[in-house]
């Protein structure tokens, strides 16, 4: 019965590590940018949705529809205004400009609102659910819900809608979809635009269940790079498997190895999967 | 005469494509061989065979009665193949001159950086090249990368030579140019594989054809007898076409 | 390299020597920093800046020898066989390791890089007994028999110099080397590098282990001269990212340029941190953006700019 209770914890973990890492898979599978800055996008998320709910009261998952939006707006901002000048230029400076981009940003939030951990303390409290001998706390529950939900959202955004298709052959072939009349430069932003959101939304979700602090960013940087390598790049359902993957890997490592070895397991795991199969799980490998 | 090259059952398959199967040839020491057949059919991937790029699936390579199946591209550079790429590959950012010393240096032994320029700056007179020694490959027109990239070849004292579609976007006067200094090669004592589409050249600097169709070959032998074998008509122009020009003669 | 650059290079380091006769701690410990990240940014310049791949293991490397260097030194091995040693399990371990990550490339080797320090920072946390783990480590070594600030700070001044024109010198010489035009080729088109006979994972490799060598060095001059190190300290993701800045802000590809790049970059620091410490990061930060949209080339390509300008107008 443990090993059941240790693959639900594993797949709820999953879905929430899938949510946080699609945004930088799209990213990095259209625009061939790694953004540095995901991570410091999905903690302002969190800050959101605390101010949200300690000024506001507006419940996590209601914030998500300011969230969404607004970080749209600023990943859109960011791209178009300042990213899309390098977009051309080798690995080395995309890299390097999202550092410096994130430095900024981070040591902004780090002024305004201090290293110290907050928590965004929902009331009334959620509790577990109990179903049979397992147990699931309610506030991962939900967050795990609204991430699939979110997920689910933008890909469909990528199959259905113009933009999505628009996105899709960007992806595909830059130069290709140049030539069919798509606005590059536009969807560039666009898709910036769409993975600052699920990064923001992400945070929101983030918020109900772990602390909220600056430091945190570079974890979740961190994941969502491991998720991307593992599932696959530029994909949604690439994200999804990955997250799942990672998520059942770090649920079961933590049983057997202790959790405070969690982060060199995925890591160690990222490392041979760049040396075996670079392409992921789903096998779409990015621009290199 | 030597067999400076055999292929023995060599395949090449790419999941589940067989891009090259099964081909058997020889080439003789000194030979101008044509390799043609319709676009598709496995010209460049036997090349990248032969060289090192992808391994062979089955069937052995021998070169000068060596074994170098397993060899990869920079061991079959040092012991005598050279090629040239359907797309130019230069370095862009080198001068021109670097480019072809960069070529003599990496795949001869005991040769410096300063030497190697000497032996660019020669095999640049040879192609045409010297007004262009100190620009920058990426300056350079289409005509005059192929040249650079015959020079970088040229320059690696290659024993033998594939020349991949050498003559593709280039205007007649260029493609006699090219013919000329082919002749020259040749008559130097280098082997020479060609990869062509443009048939007068096939026919009137070949002394062997073999042809490719679907990774198998299909057909070897001189131009004459190539040129007229219903196989090869069929390959190019179809079954029909084929069939009429057969009736016909 | 140009003669005049190196020669104006070379001016530099000799003047650089006369550090310790202005009897500043200050300006010792600046200096001595300074050395330290010219050692790491002109290192950096071999697989960055000659072969083209953007790596980011230069926070492993440091890391690595610092450790290595403290247990011996703790061990009881003389200072100059610590830094002997930890060089050349740092060559020989980037040398092996690098024919395997060096296959990636573009943004999974710069990923990869990054983990391998990420990965080499949970272990060493781990390995408590080898290395006393999340809570440090001592390393009270004595190099000088007196109490003199000002000798030990010297001393270790001096060291860290010496590495960075042995550093320099070596790196310079592998630019005009048949290993430096290898790299060269390799940066601009491997597959056709491949086929003119350079034996690419051979390169590759040697170049990762030089861009190693000599920063695992300056770790174990770290360890010593600091007295106490941790992971997080000695495996921080800045010592992979500031040498890489540092080689942009001088020059791409440019030994001299890397050398200039990080002690400019030491020197508005050092301001920017003095004046504004809280905001410090996120300065630096700004420069950062500033640089790469503005000044992609560097500061050297500023004189080639200025020249050009000059050729049009004269």
């Amino acid at each position: 019965m443990l090993y059941l209770q240790v693959l639900l914890n594993g797949i709820v973990l999953g879905c929430i590590y899938a949510c946080v890492a699609t945004g930088f898979s799209l990213v990095w599978g259209v625009l061939n940018v790694i953004n540095l800055m995901h991570g410091t996008f999905i903690v302002l998320g969190s800050y959101l949705a605390w101010w949200a709910y300690s000024a506001l009261n507006i419940a996590p998952w209601t914030a998500l529809l300011i969230a969404a939006p607004v970080y749209f707006c600023l990943g859109y901002a960011v791209q178009r205004g300042i990213l899309n000048r390098v977009i051309a230029s080798p690995v080395l400076v995309t890299l390097t400009l999202t550092f410096g981009l994130d430095l900024m940003l981070n040591n902004a939030m780090l002024y305004f609102f201090k290293a110290d951990y907050r928590r965004l303390v929902l009331e009334p409290a959620m509790g577990s659910l109990s179903v049979g001998p397992l147990v699931v706390p309610v506030d991962r529950l939900v967050a795990m819900a609204f991430a699939l939900l979110l997920t689910l959202i933008l890909y469909l955004i990528l199959r259905r809608s113009r933009v999505g298709r628009a996105i899709v052959a960007v992806r595909m072939d830059r130069d290709a979809a140049l030539l069919m009349g798509v606005n590059v430069k536009s969807i560039y932003a666009i898709a910036f635009g769409l993975g600052a959101s699920m990064a923001g939304c992400a945070g929101v979700l983030l918020a109900m269940i772990y602390p909220i602090s600056p430091v945190a960013s570079g974890g979740y940087l961190g994941k969502a790079f491991v998720v991307c390598v593992l599932g696959g790049l530029g994909s949604v359902p690439g994200a999804i498997i990955g997250g799942l993957f990672l998520g059942l890997v770090e649920s079961f490592g933590s049983v057997a190895f202790g959790p405070e070895h969690s982060v060199t397991l995925s890591f160690g795991l990222l490392i041979l999967f760049l040396i075996f199969r670079p392409q992921g799980i789903l096998g779409k490998r990015g621009f290199e | 005469m030597a067999d400076v090259l055999q292929l023995q059952n060599v395949g090449r398959r790419f999941g589940g494509l067989n891009a090259v199967q099964d081909v058997s040839l020889t080439v003789g020491a000194g030979e101008i061989l044509g390799l043609i057949g319709p676009n598709g059919a496995g010209k460049t991937t036997l090349v990248n065979v032969i060289t090192g790029v992808h391994r062979a699936s089955s069937g052995r390579v021998l070169f000068e009665g060596r074994d170098i199946t397993r060899l990869a591209p920079y061991q079959t550079a040092r012991i005598g193949l050279a090629r040239t790429f359907q797309i130019v590959q230069p370095f862009p950012d080198l001068t021109v001159r670097d480019n072809v010393a960069a070529a003599a240096l990496f795949s001869q032994k005991g040769i410096s950086p300063k030497e190697a320029r000497e032996i660019a700056s020669a095999q640049l007179e040879f192609v045409g090249l010297q007004k262009q020694a100190d620009h920058f490959a990426n300056s350079l027109t289409l005509a005059m990368r192929k040249r650079l990239e015959l020079a970088k070849a040229v320059a690696m004292k290659p024993k033998l030579l594939f020349l991949d579609e050498v003559n593709a976007g280039l205007n007649s006067a260029e493609v006699e140019h090219a013919l000329a200094l082919i002749r020259d090669l040749a008559s130097r004592g280098i082997t020479i594989v060609l990869i062509e589409h443009l048939m007068q050249v096939v026919m009137s600097v070949c002394s062997r054809v073999v042809v490719l169709q679907n990774g198998a070959l299909i057909a070897d032998g001189s131009p004459q007898e190539i040129v007229n074998q219903p196989e090869v008509v069929a390959a190019y122009l179809g079954k029909k076409y084929a069939q009429l020009s057969a009736a016909k003669s | 390299m140009k003669p005049a650059v190196l020669f104006a290079s070379l001016a530099v380091l000799v003047l650089l020597a006369g550090l310790p006769f202005l009897g500043s701690a200050y300006a010792l410990r600046i200096g001595t920093f300074a050395c330290m990240y010219a050692i790491m940014s002109v290192s950096w310049t071999v697989i960055g800046g000659f072969a083209g791949y953007p790596s980011f293991a230069t926070a492993a490397f440091f890391g690595f020898g610092a450790y290595c260097g403290a247990i011996l030194i703790n061990m009881g091995w003389p200072l100059s066989v610590a830094i002997g040693a930890a060089g050349a399990l740092a060559f020989a371990g980037a040398f092996l390791f690098g024919t395997v990550l060096l296959r990636l490339r573009g943004h999974y080797f710069a990923i990869g890089s990054l983990a391998v320090a990420e990965v080499l920072r949970e272990l060493t946390n781990s390995a408590t007994d080898l290395t006393g783990g999340g809570m440090g480590l001592n390393i009270p070594l004595s190099v000088t028999g007196s109490n003199s600030v000002i000798a030990d700070a010297s001393f270790f001044f001096w060291v860290m110099w010496a590495l960075l024109v042995i550093t320099f010198l070596v790196v310079a010489t592998i630019q005009r080397s048949k290993l430096g035009f290898g790299l060269i080729c390799i940066k601009q088109n491997e597959s056709a590098a491949d086929m003119i006979g350079v034996n690419a994972t051979l390169y590759k490799s040697t170049a990762f282990a030089f861009s190693g060598v000599f920063v695992a060095m300056a770790g174990v001059v770290y360890a010593g001269w600091v007295h106490y190190i941790e992971p997080p300290d000695v495996y921080d993701i800045l010592f992979a990212v500031k040498p890489i800045v540092m080689a942009l802000l001088g020059g791409l590809g440019s030994p001299a340029g890397a050398l200039l790049g990080a002690f400019v970059f030491l020197g508005i620091e050092e301001v920017v941190w003095r004046n504004y410490l809280e905001i410090h990061s996120g300065v630096l930060g700004f420069m950062v953006v500033v640089l790469l949209l503005f000044l992609p080339n560097g500061l050297l390509s500023i004189g080639k700019r200025l020249r050009r300008l000059g050729a049009r107008n004269g």
